[in-house]
């Protein structure tokens, strides 16, 4: 018998600290996979944000830097242009991309920076305890929004994909999700294309993950799992949004 | 013949693999619970297994190798 899946060795042996049905894990393993099967962990080095996944670094094999809130972009623009050999991710939450670092978000992408981001877009703001979030949806319930998204105070949610494809200068952005096996696999092919765009020297990828949190949605996890494919695919659509080939 | 082996201390019983597999041969288990007090999830019918992957697809936390 062969083994035909098993943990990729880009991720280290640290149990990971998420809830219970939390796809950050599935996202982790997604970008430990394409690190591998592009041979580039030795290369590699990634920038963990503030917000649930600030633990990233433990969590994968490669070199990782912890940058502060939001500024992750910032971070690896640096370590891209003063190690232009090495491939350089960022790995953020929509607290952390969306909100607080939106500015570094869109300044990078308008520069085209040569770097990875993967962006996980669950609606809300998970490690401090289901606030509301920039991605959040009109009439999502949450500890700031207890009456519901109202637009006329709160504002609309933010499309980071179409928001940044308004921009000359990305590559390539595309916005996915983790629900279900086939979305993962269409997930782990969009991760890949992300990092060997950089590998290839084409410019600026985003990868948008619409993720779940089970923990601040207050559902179980396949319900989750669920509430994405009816509340938020409707508002984020899956797709590519720019993918230039030269 | 497939073999599935679960890392069962890594497992926090979210159940996604359970709803994943297109077999219906997996479950919480009922008996026991980890050190983290998650119950495992446990394969009850290994023979039927067609290692498919979908469960460790779905797995967040790495907790299952598929043989095949």
């Amino acid at each position: 018998m062969t083994v035909v899946f098993e943990k990729p060795k880009a991720l280290t042996d640290a149990v990971l600290h998420y809830c219970p049905g939390c796809t950050h894990g599935i996202v982790h393993r997604l970008v430990a996979e394409a690190i591998d099967e592009l041979g580039i962990e030795g290369r590699t080095i990634g920038i963990a944000p503030v917000g649930c996944a600030v633990m990233a670094y433990d969590y994968f094999a490669c070199d990782m830097i912890e940058a502060s809130h939001g500024r992750a972009p910032a971070v690896a623009t640096g370590v891209k242009r003063s190690m232009p050999e090495n491939i350089v991710f960022t790995y953020q939450g929509d607290g952390d991309l969306a909100s607080i670092g939106l500015c570094e978000t869109v300044s990078t992408a308008a520069r085209g920076e040569n770097i990875t981001i993967i962006f996980i877009n669950n609606a809300i703001y998970g490690m401090t305890g289901g606030q509301m979030a920039p991605t959040s949806l009109l009439g999502q319930v949450t500890q700031t929004s207890p009456y519901g998204r109202d637009p006329k105070t709160q504002g609309y949610p933010i499309n980071i994909c179409e928001l940044l494809s308004s921009l000359d200068a990305p590559a390539y952005l595309e916005r996915v999700t983790v629900n279900s096996v086939a979305h993962v696999r269409q997930a782990k092919k969009a991760i890949k294309k992300a990092f060997q765009n950089q590998v290839e020297g084409k410019g600026f990828s985003l990868v948008e993950v619409l993720s779940a949190c089970p923990t601040n949605w207050g559902m179980t996890p396949q319900k989750a799992l669920e509430w994405i494919d009816e509340k938020m695919i409707p508002r984020y659509p899956l797709g590519v949004y720019r993918d230039k080939e030269d | 013949m497939a073999k599935l082996t679960f890392k069962e201390e890594l497992c926090k019983g979210c159940g996604l693999c359970v709803n994943a597999c297109p077999k219906k041969i997996l479950t919480l288990s009922k008996t026991k619970l980890n050190a983290k007090g998650h119950a495992p999830v446990e394969c009850e019918k290994p023979e039927e297994c067609i290692g498919c992957a979908s469960c460790a697809i779905m797995c967040p936390d790495c907790v299952i190798t598929v043989e095949r």
